[in-house]
C-alpha cells in the first residue's frame, strides 16, 4: 500500500470518484476529488444541495448504498486505504475510529431500546469489557455530553428526550470508541437555533478535549465561519476551493464561493441587495464539460468550457480550481 | 396618516389536550398578543419551535379560529366575516408555506394549481391561460413548464410556483411562513430578492415568519420576537439588532450562525442555557426565567408587562419595569 | 382546422410527464416475468369473459343426450357434462359471470368504502368514531360467513351474491381510505386550498381523493381474485348462480357427484378459477413492487 503521509495528515482522499448507476443514467456525484484533512483540526465541508458533500464523507466509510459505487480513487486513513478493506475490517473502524453524527437524531436512535443500551451496544461491539463496566462508561459519556440528570436519562427512551438531547446521545455514541475522526453531517439543521449553538459548542469543546479531528458537513456558511479552522467548498461533485476560514471569507477566489458569500444576508448597517447566482445547479448525469460551474459564471472563457481546472495553490494553504488563477502557471 | 392593514388585538389560541376523550388541559399556543402591520411593510415574526409564530400566521388568515381576540383587516374583524365578504378576504390575504414539497398537490399540473384559485375567485374570466403564463413568467418560470407536475421541479422552483399561486389572486397581504428555510443559500437569495421586488411593485404587505434572524434582518422593517406564545420584544429591525433589550433576544442574536467574520468577532457571546420548553407546561411567572441569566425573584412569580422603552420599542421584561 | 399531427403533438406536450412515467413503468414490467404472466392470464380472462359466447364452439345450454359425460376429446376439449353440454363452452361463457360479479361487487364496495372512509378521515371526531364503529362491526365477522348470511337472506341468484359480497368487502376499503385521508389532509396543499377559500366538498374531491386512492388499486386487483373465489364458493354451496348458468363454482358443484370417474367435469372449471385468481394475485404483487420506491431502486442496473 503506497503510503504518503504529510505532517499530521490523518485522512487523505485521492482522485476519488463516486458514481450512481441509475435508471436515467450515471450520476457522477463526486468527481476526481483530492482532499487532505489534518489531525486535530475542525474542517468544514460546505456546498449546496446535491454538491456531493454527504456522498463524499459517506464514501470515506464506504456507506454508499447501491446503485452507488466508488469508481476510482483512494481514501487513506492513517496510511490504510479504506477502499481496499473488507467489510469486516471496515466495521472495526466505523463507529469506533471514525464515527458519524447525522442530521436527524430521531432516526439515528432505535426507539425500542433505552439510551444507555444504545451506547453500550456500540462500546461492546468494539471492546471486550464486562457489561457493568460498559454501562459505567455509558454513564460517564452522558455526563461528558452534558446531559442533565444523566443517571435518569440512561434508562429513558429516545422519545422521552427533546431533539437537542437526542443529538447529545448520538454524539455520546459517536464518542464511545474515542474516535480519531468525527464526521458530523448537518448535525444541527433539524434543531432550534439556541440548541444548535449549544450542540456546536459541545462538539468544539469535545474536539479540544479529546484532540479529535472534526469534520462538519453543512450548507450553512455561518456555522463554518464560527466553528471551523479550514473550509472546503464543493460544487457539483467537485472541490472548487480550499483554505483557512479567514482566507475563504476574507479573500474568496472562486466565482462560486464569491457568489455564495454574497448571497448570504449579513447583519451590518448597510443592507446590500443579496447577489444571487444566475442559473441552477447542473444535472450530474450530464454535467457541463470542462469546469462544471462555467454555465453560471460571468468570467467563463472558452478554456473553461473545455478544460477541467485543477485544484492549485494560490497562496499558502489556499487552493482553488479555477482558470482565472491558472493562466500563467504551467499547471 | 399611516394606514394599518392588519391590526391584531389580544389574540389568544388554546389547543385542548385530550387523553381518551378527557380534557386534561390546554396548550397555550398564542397568549394574548397584539400588534399591527402597516400597509406596504414587511413585519417579521421570529422565534424557535413552540413559540406560536406559525399559529399566529394561520390565525391572521383565519385558517384556524381563535379562542379569543380580534384581527382587523382593512378595519373589519376577519372572524366576523361571512359569505362574500369572507371570500373576498380570502382572495386578498394569501399564504406561502415553508415546505415546497407538500404545499403543491402532486397530482395537479402547474396550470391546474394556479388556475384553480384564479377561476374560483373569477380574477380573470377569459384568457385565463395567458394570465397564468404572465404570472409564471413574473416569478421566473417559463410557459413550457405549464403542464408539468410538481415533482419535476426543484425546491426553489416549487416555491416560485407557490408564490405565483398567491400572486395570481392579486392579494394585498401575504403571510410567508418560513418560505426559504428549506432552500439553498443561492436559491434563497433569488426568492428573497423576488419577494422584495414584488412588494415594491405591487404594494404588498408581508408577515414574514422565520427562525433565521439574518433573513429577517434583510427583509423586515419591524420585528416581533416570540417566546412560548408571547411577544417578548417588538421594535424596528435596526433597533432590535443594535439594541436588543430582552435577554431572550440577546441570546438568539448571539446564537445564530452568521457568515460574517467581523460580526462574529464583535458580538457578545452568550451561551444559551437550557432548551425551549414545551408549551404544554410553561414555567411560572416570566416564561423565560429558567434560562435567563438575569432572573430575579419577581421573574419567577409574576409575568412582566409589556413595557414601552422607546417610541416604538416594546419589551416584556422586569429589567425595564422601573 | 388543426392537423392530426399537431393535435397529437400538443397532447404529447401536455402529458409529457405522464408519458415518461408510463415508459419507466413499462421498462420495470419487462423485468418482472411473473407479473407478465399475471398480465397475460388476466387479459386472457377478460377477453374470454367478453367474447366467450362468440368463440364458444357450442351453445353452452344445448342439451345432447347422446353425448353425456364424454371424456375430453378433440371434439369436446373439456369433455361433456351429464346433459351432454360441452364443458369447454360452458367454462368460456362462465367467465363472464365471474367477471361481472367481481367488477360490480368491487365497484359498489369501493364506492361505499370510499365515501365512508373519506367522511370519517376528513371530518374526524364523532363522525369518525361513529362510522368506524360501524365498519368494525362488519369487520368482526369472517368474510365468508357474512357472505353466506347475506346471500341466504337475500335469496339465491347472482344479483344477491353481488350485493352480499359488496357488503362484505366495503369495510376494508373504508379503513384504507380513511388512513390515507388522515395523512393526505395534513399536507400543506390542503391548507393552501382552504386559504384560497375552497369549500370542504371541493377540497375532498379535487385534492384529497385523488391522492388517497393509490393503495386502492393494489387492493382492488388482489381482491378481484378473492371476490371471484368467494363467488365461486357461494355458487358451490348453492347460494349463488343457479343452473343452468355456467358459473365456475356452480360447475364444480354440479360435477362433484361425478368425481373422480368423470374427473374433467370438476377439474377444468377448477383450473379456470385457479388460473384467474393466480393472474390477479401476480398482477397485484407486481403492482405492489412497482409502486414501492425501494424495490424500484433495486431494479436499477448495476455498474
Amino acid at each position: 500500500m503506497g503510503v504518503r503521509l504529510k505532517e499530521r495528515e490523518i485522512l487523505l482522499i485521492e482522485s476519488l470518484s463516486v458514481y450512481f448507476y441509475t435508471y436515467s443514467g450515471i450520476v457522477k456525484a463526486v468527481e476526481d476529488l483530492d482532499l487532505s484533512i489534518y489531525e486535530g483540526e475542525c474542517f468544514g465541508l460546505v456546498g449546496e444541495t446535491g454538491c456531493g458533500k454527504s456522498t463524499l464523507m459517506k464514501a470515506v466509510l464506504r456507506l454508499i448504498p447501491p446503485p452507488g459505487k466508488i469508481v476510482k480513487g483512494k481514501v487513506l486513513f492513517k496510511g490504510i486505504d479504506l477502499t481496499k478493506l473488507s467489510e469486516q475490517q471496515l466495521q472495526k473502524i466505523r463507529g469506533y475510529k471514525i464515527s458519524m453524527v447525522f442530521q436527524e437524531p430521531s432516526s439515528a436512535l432505535d426507539p425500542l431500546f433505552n439510551n444507555g443500551y444504545q451506547i453500550v451496544e456500540t462500546i461492546l461491539s468494539h471492546e471486550k469489557i464486562a457489561q457493568k463496566n460498559a454501562w459505567k462508561k455509558a454513564l460517564s459519556l452522558l455526563r461528558t455530553v452534558k446531559i442533565p440528570e444523566a443517571e435518569r436519562r440512561l434508562y429513558q427512551y429516545p422519545h422521552e428526550l427533546s431533539g437537542g438531547m437526542k443529538q447529545r446521545i448520538v454524539i455520546s455514541i459517536a464518542l464511545a470508541g474515542k474516535p480519531d475522526i468525527i464526521i458530523a453531517d448537518e448535525p444541527t439543521t433539524a434543531l432550534d437555533v439556541t440548541v444548535q449553538a449549544q450542540i456546536l459548542d459541545l462538539l468544539k469543546e469535545l474536539q479540544k478535549k479529546y484532540k479529535t479531528t472534526l469534520v462538519i458537513i453543512t450548507h450553512n456558511l455561518g456555522i463554518v465561519a464560527e466553528y471551523c479552522d479550514r473550509i472546503g467548498v464543493m460544487y457539483a461533485g467537485k472541490l472548487i476551493e480550499l483554505g483557512s476560514t479567514l482566507q475563504i471569507f476574507e479573500n474568496p477566489l472562486h466565482p462560486y464561493t464569491k457568489g455564495l458569500l454574497a448571497a448570504v444576508p449579513k447583519i451590518s448597517s448597510k443592507r446590500e441587495k443579496l447577489a444571487s447566482i444566475p442559473g441552477t445547479v447542473p444535472n450530474l448525469i450530464n454535467p457541463p464539460s470542462g469546469c462544471r460551474f462555467h454555465p453560471r459564471c460571468r468570467y467563463a472563457t472558452d478554456r473553461c468550457k473545455k478544460e477541467v481546472p485543477k485544484l492549485l495553490e494560490v497562496e499558502p494553504g489556499h487552493k482553488v480550481a479555477c482558470h482565472l488563477y491558472n493562466g500563467e502557471n504551467n499547471g | 396618516m399611516v394606514k394599518e392593514l392588519v391590526e391584531v388585538k389580544s389574540l389568544v389560541k388554546f389547543f385542548p389536550l385530550r387523553r381518551f376523550l378527557f380534557h386534561i388541559g390546554d396548550v397555550i399556543a398564542v397568549d394574548n398578543i397584539s400588534f399591527s402591520i402597516i400597509k406596504g411593510e414587511t413585519f417579521g415574526l421570529v422565534g424557535e419551535s413552540g413559540c406560536g409564530k406559525t399559529t399566529v400566521g394561520r390565525l391572521l388568515l383565519r385558517l384556524i379560529e381563535p379562542t379569543e381576540g380580534k384581527v382587523f383587516f382593512n378595519g373589519k374583524n376577519i372572524f366576523e366575516l361571512r359569505g362574500l365578504e369572507l371570500k373576498e378576504f380570502r382572495r386578498k390575504a394569501q399564504i406561502v408555506f415553508q415546505d415546497p414539497y407538500s404545499s403543491l398537490n402532486p397530482r395537479m399540473t402547474v396550470y391546474d394549481i394556479i388556475s384553480e384559485p384564479v377561476k374560483f375567485h373569477k380574477v380573470k374570466d377569459e384568457d385565463v391561460r395567458d394570465y397564468i403564463i404572465e404570472v409564471l413568467e413574473k416569478v421566473g418560470l417559463s410557459k413550457d413548464q405549464l403542464y408539468r407536475y410538481p415533482h419535476e421541479f426543484s425546491g426553489g422552483q416549487r416555491q416560485r410556483i407557490a408564490i405565483a399561486r398567491a400572486l395570481s389572486l392579486q392579494p394585498e397581504f401575504i403571510v410567508l411562513d418560513e418560505p426559504t428555510s428549506s432552500l439553498d443559500v443561492s436559491v434563497q437569495a433569488q426568492i428573497l430578492n423576488m419577494l422584495i421586488d414584488f412588494q415594491r411593485e405591487l404594494g404588498l404587505t408581508y408577515l414574514f415568519i422565520s427562525h433565521d434572524l439574518s433573513v429577517i434582518y434583510y427583509i423586515s422593517q419591524k420585528v416581533a420576537v416570540m417566546y412560548l406564545g408571547k411577544i417578548v420584544e417588538l421594535a424596528s429591525t435596526d433597533e432590535i439588532f443594535e439594541k436588543p433589550l430582552h435577554p431572550y433576544t440577546q441570546m438568539l442574536l448571539s446564537s445564530i450562525p452568521i457568515a460574517d467574520i467581523d460580526y462574529i468577532k464583535k458580538r457578545k457571546r452568550i451561551i444559551p442555557k437550557g432548551e425551549p420548553p414545551s408549551p404544554v407546561n410553561p414555567p411560572s411567572g416570566c416564561r423565560f426565567h429558567p434560562r435567563c441569566p438575569y432572573a430575579k425573584d419577581v421573574c419567577k412569580k409574576v409575568n412582566p408587562p409589556l413595557i414601552r422603552v422607546d417610541k416604538n420599542h416594546l419589551v416584556m421584561c422586569h429589567l425595564y419595569s422601573s | 382546422m388543426p392537423r392530426l399531427t399537431d393535435i397529437l403533438q400538443s397532447w404529447k406536450d401536455r402529458n409529457r410527464s405522464k408519458i415518461e412515467e408510463w415508459m419507466l413503468t413499462l421498462k420495470l414490467i419487462k423485468r418482472m416475468p411473473l407479473m407478465i404472466v399475471g398480465i397475460i392470464l388476466i387479459l386472457s380472462f377478460i377477453f374470454i369473459a367478453i367474447f366467450g359466447s362468440y368463440i364458444a364452439p357450442y351453445d353452452p345450454y344445448k342439451i345432447s343426450f347422446s353425448e353425456i359425460l364424454e371424456p375430453p376429446s378433440l371434439k369436446h376439449p373439456f369433455g361433456t357434462d351429464e346433459y351432454g353440454r360441452d364443458i369447454f363452452s360452458r367454462v368460456l361463457v362462465g367467465a363472464w359471470v365471474s367477471f361481472e360479479v367481481s367488477i360490480i361487487t368491487l365497484v359498489i364496495a369501493i364506492s361505499i368504502g370510499t365515501l365512508i372512509g373519506m367522511m370519517a378521515g376528513y371530518f374526524g371526531g364523532i363522525i369518525d368514531e361513529f362510522l368506524m364503529r360501524i365498519t368494525d362491526i362488519f369487520l368482526a365477522f369472517p368474510g365468508l360467513v357474512l357472505a353466506i348470511a347475506f346471500s341466504a337472506a337475500l335469496g339465491s341468484g347472482i344479483h344477491s351474491v353481488m350485493i352480499a359480497l359488496s357488503l362484505v368487502w366495503w369495510p376494508s376499503y373504508a379503513r384504507v381510505i380513511r388512513g390515507q385521508v388522515l395523512s393526505v389532509k395534513e399536507n400543506l396543499y390542503v391548507e393552501a386550498a382552504k386559504a384560497v377559500g375552497l369549500g370542504n366538498l371541493t377540497i375532498m374531491i379535487k385534492h384529497v381523493l385523488p391522492n388517497s386512492i393509490s393503495p386502492i388499486i393494489v387492493l382492488a386487483t388482489l381482491d378481484m381474485g378473492g371476490v371471484i373465489l368467494t363467488a365461486a364458493a357461494l355458487s358451490f354451496i348453492g347460494l349463488g348462480a343457479q343452473p343452468p348458468v355456467p358459473e365456475w363454482g356452480r360447475l364444480i358443484a354440479d360435477g362433484q357427484p361425478y368425481f373422480p370417474e368423470y374427473w374433467w367435469y370438476v377439474v377444468f372449471p377448477g383450473i379456470a378459477i385457479f388460473l384467474t385468481v393466480l393472474g390477479f394475485n401476480l398482477l397485484g404483487d407486481g403492482i405492489t413492487e412497482i409502486l414501492d420506491p425501494r424495490l424500484r431502486r433495486r431494479v436499477e442496473f448495476g455498474g
